[in-house]
């Protein structure tokens, strides 16, 4: 099959995978997971194609697989939508089919499937486990050989129809070449967020996250589409190929707006940014990420760290020729990515929920290539793009491999009570857990960037070594003390949820779980430390030239202008290296001997409250709304002003009834014409009747008397 | 032709009176209807007469008489049958108190 077909064809079986699951199998949980997977490994498999044929290709960046159909007629010319993969959406689209395949996998695990059905399971609702009678059960408990097990999820097909719509969106995203068709992408991740945040809708608190989630990101969203709407206008195209052109982008740079006294470039950037700022759960619209980890946690892994919130700082790497045409906008986008980095790594280190260290630290690390791309660093931040979102789907899936084993120590206690996702009700789980334990480790390794054997060293290392190599102190330092926080916050996960002894009896119970669940761990592990490997740089000492820098190469070659690699020096690789192993070594040193939150040092009021940001919206925002809601809108605008009008007319109209009811028609019509008809022949009935007397003989006298006066009067008058 | 037909005519105009008359005044059913009766055999005196008078060949005013008889005779039968039917029910036959459809 031609490349450019087989790339029009990728977005589509997970598509046709939602709509069957939706329509046709949605009873039947073996066949909906099925589909969804198949569909999955369908588009996984052209991916792997793609890429492969991509990597065959001399000079790709410059001789990219690209295919456009004609859509809309504009006036004279069409609307062009289209394909297009280039090395960087080829690099894109492996990270996404391999993550996108192991998080479907791993949720037929994670729904329990092969489970039981619930004993009280309401849809809506996490299961709550099923009571089994078999071999396993404890003989000497009353009620001999009953023992609660996890019960399959009630809404399992929704929820493969759902990943499967996110999928397509996904893959949509990555292989358009044009802003239209990656904000429908974008848009339909959106949806698909918001529907698997809530799909525990049951929960208030999941519902509370879906819209919170929901409202964030359009924010950005209606930004992002007024850059769209914006550039397009500006230069009437919204393909990639045709805008950064020199002329399109000599044209936008010198192209100046009223606002700000930005260049058109420079808005327009700005603009699509704000839409990654809500994506990608930046500062200032980074609250909604925590609270989505409402959601399952394959949800998390695949919509809130690898893929969704990536596709954000995709958008901005795509879109990087145009933004880098402005330096104002690249200071800002340096400042919130920078800032981002080290403020939500802060939040992190006081946070006790498994899922929500990770969400925090995954908006830390989208800071940091949005950092990168502020600099200027536009491989490295690719780069860190990719790496970051092997590492980070394998750490949220081992979270939620961790869950799910202390969930079933839960049952196995029947304490409902005890949190499983708390990490102080952990520790030890790396005997009971090994498997999760040693990929979980990985995962975190690479996100501390412990040093040469992970991924996550060479793309942060590359990111603050090319800081370092520009001179953006600011940016460099920020970094360096947010890597710092970030590897303190990855050992203090690990330490307290798997090292030292369980701290309750739900720990002591936990069990590793079934193989859909380990598979894809060890896969994205695997990929977690070898995918660092194709970005060496070359001089760095030792490892350096052993392989080849690929990356930088491959991707750089998108650009037009191929970046410089940053040339080695010691100091940035010191600093990244200082920063991780300290880190590492201080959260261990910290909280190997912590048994409760009451003993750790820095859960800080202002770090716990991830430094008011909720309360302070709360206060700007959300209560301004509902007051304006409430008080303006429904009590003074609709009560007064919109429901005076209606009742000043409708008492009109009853003045208006009255008046006619009063003086016209009960005095005219009634009692004139109707009752005046009536009376006038009931009055002169009454008058006629003495006529009537029913004597034949008055009758015929009186017919004899009228014959004669006729006849007189006939013979006097006509005769 | 002794006997002019205005006496004929007389006759009939002074027979019809009485009938009428009859009709007019009388109470009883029974008298009603013989007034009635008088007063067709007037226009029967009248119809021969003029007959006779006016024009002998033709045979329509003499047929015309005989129908009336036929007619007469008819209206007599249904009548009293009728004047029987009332009398069996209420019990007399002065006209007067024959008044169901009075108001």
């Amino acid at each position: 099959m031609a490349t450019e077909i087989l790339i029009w064809l990728l977005p589509l079986p997970p598509l046709l995978a939602f709509f069957l699951i939706v329509l046709f199998t949605n009873k039947n949980k073996a066949l909906s997971h099925s589909v969804a997977v198949g569909a999955a490994g369908l588009s996984w498999l052209g991916s792997m194609i793609v890429f492969v044929r991509a990597l065959g290709v001399e000079e790709f960046g410059k001789h990219a697989f690209e295919s456009v159909i004609n859509w809309l007629p504009t006036g004279e010319t069409w609307f062009q939508i289209g394909v297009r993969i280039d090395p960087l959406g080829a690099a894109t689209l492996f990270f996404v089919a391999w993550t996108v395949l192991m998080i479907f996998i791993y949720s037929i695990g994670y729904h329990n499937f092969g489970q039981p059905a619930g004993d009280h399971d309401r849809k809506g609702l996490p299961p709550h486990g099923a009571t089994v009678t078999d071999a396993h059960g404890h003989p000497n408990d009353p009620g001999a050989g009953k023992h609660t097990v996890p019960s399959v999820e009630p809404m399992y097909s929704r929820f493969f129809a759902f990943i499967g719509l996110f999928a397509f969106g996904m893959y949509t995203l990555v292989v358009s070449n044009n802003l239209l068709t990656l904000f429908v992408g974008w848009e339909i991740m959106g949806l698909c967020s918001y529907l698997l945040i809530g799909f525990w809708y049951g929960k208030p608190s999941a519902r509370n996250a879906a819209i919170k989630a929901f409202m964030t990101t359009r924010i950005g969203d209606v930004f992002m589409l007024l850059g769209i709407a914006f550039l397009y206008s500006a230069t009437g195209t919204l393909t990639f190929s045709e805008i950064f052109t020199e002329e399109t982008l000599h044209h936008l740079a010198t192209l100046s707006t009223p606002i700000l006294g930005l260049s058109g470039a420079g808005l327009i950037g700005l603009l699509l940014f704000i839409g990654t700022v809500g994506k990608s759960a930046q500062w200032p619209l980074h609250v909604w990420l925590p609270d989505a980890m409402e959601g399952p946690t394959p949800v998390s892994a695949m919509i809130h760290a690898a893929t969704m919130v990536s596709a954000g700082v995709y958008a901005v790497l795509r879109m990087f020729p145009l933004l880098s045409l402005d330096p104002a906008t690249m200071s800002i986008v340096a400042f919130i990515g920078a800032f981002t980095a080290l403020f939500a790594a802060t939040i992190a280190v006081a946070q006790n929920d498994i899922k929500r260290v990770l969400a925090y630290s995954t908006i830390s690390q989208l800071g940091y290539m949005i950092a990168a791309l502020g600099i200027g660093a536009y491989v490295a931040a690719a780069f860190h793009l990719i790496t970051h979102a092997f590492f980070k789907a394998l750490l949220f899936l081992g979270s939620g491999s961790v869950i799910h084993g202390m969930e079933h120590g839960v049952l196995h206690t029947g304490n409902h009570h005890v949190d499983p996702q708390d990490m102080f009700n952990m520790g030890g789980l790396r005997k009971k857990m090994p498997i999760t334990f040693w990929t979980f480790l990985i995962g975190g390794f690479a996100l501390s960037g412990f040093p040469a054997i992970t991924a996550g060293f060479w793309s942060k290392d590359e990111i603050l070594a090319d800081a370092f190599a520009h001179g953006h102190w600011a940016v460099f330092i920020t970094l360096a003390v947010a890597a710092f926080l970030t590897a303190f916050y990855t050992m203090r996960q690990i330490t307290l949820t798997f090292l030292g002894e369980p701290r309750t009896e739900e720990a002591k119970h936990a069990q590793e779980t079934p193989w859909t669940m380990t598979a894809p761990l060890v896969v994205l592990a695997f990929f977690a430390v070898t995918y660092g490997w194709v970005g060496i740089p070359e001089h760095f000492p030792l490892l350096g030239g052993l392989i080849p820098n690929w990356f930088h190469e491959f991707v750089g070659s998108t650009l037009a202008e191929h970046p410089e690699a940053a040339p080695f020096s010691i100091w940035p690789l010191l600093t990244s290296l200082g920063v991780a192993l300290g880190g590492l070594f201080f959260g261990w040193l910290a909280y190997r001997n912590v048994k409760s939150p009451a003993e750790d040092k820095l859960q800080l009021p202002v770090l716990k409250n991830k430094w008011y940001f909720d309360e302070a919206y709360d206060f700007l925002f959300v209560k301004p709304a509902y007051w304006m809601a409430e008080k303006f809108t429904y009590l003074f605008m609709d009560r007064q002003v919109i429901d005076g009008l209606l009742h000043a007319v409708a008492r009109f109209s009853l003045f208006l009834g009255h008046v006619f009811r009063n003086y016209f028609d009960k005095p005219v019509v009634n009692e004139l014409i109707g009752d005046g008809t009536a009376n006038l022949v009931k009055s002169s009935g009454k008058g006629l009747r003495f006529i009537q007397t029913g004597r034949v003989q008055y009758y015929m006298l009186a017919s004899m008397v009228l014959l004669v006066i006729f006849a007189v009067l006939y013979y006097f008058l006509l005769a | 032709m002794s006997i002019p037909l205005s006496w004929y005519l007389v006759l009939a105009a002074a027979l019809f009176s009485i009938g009428l008359y009859g009709v007019l005044v009388r109470k009883n059913a029974i008298a009603i209807l013989l007034g009635v009766e008088l007063m067709l055999n007037a226009v029967n005196i009248n119809l021969v007469a003029f007959w006779r008078y006016l024009d002998p060949a033709q045979m329509a005013g003499q047929a015309f008489a005989i129908i009336v008889f036929a007619v007469a005779a008819a209206e007599v039968a249904v009548g009293l049958a009728l004047i029987i039917a009332v009398y069996r029910r209420r019990k007399t036959v002065v006209a007067d108190e024959i008044d169901l459809m009075k108001w």
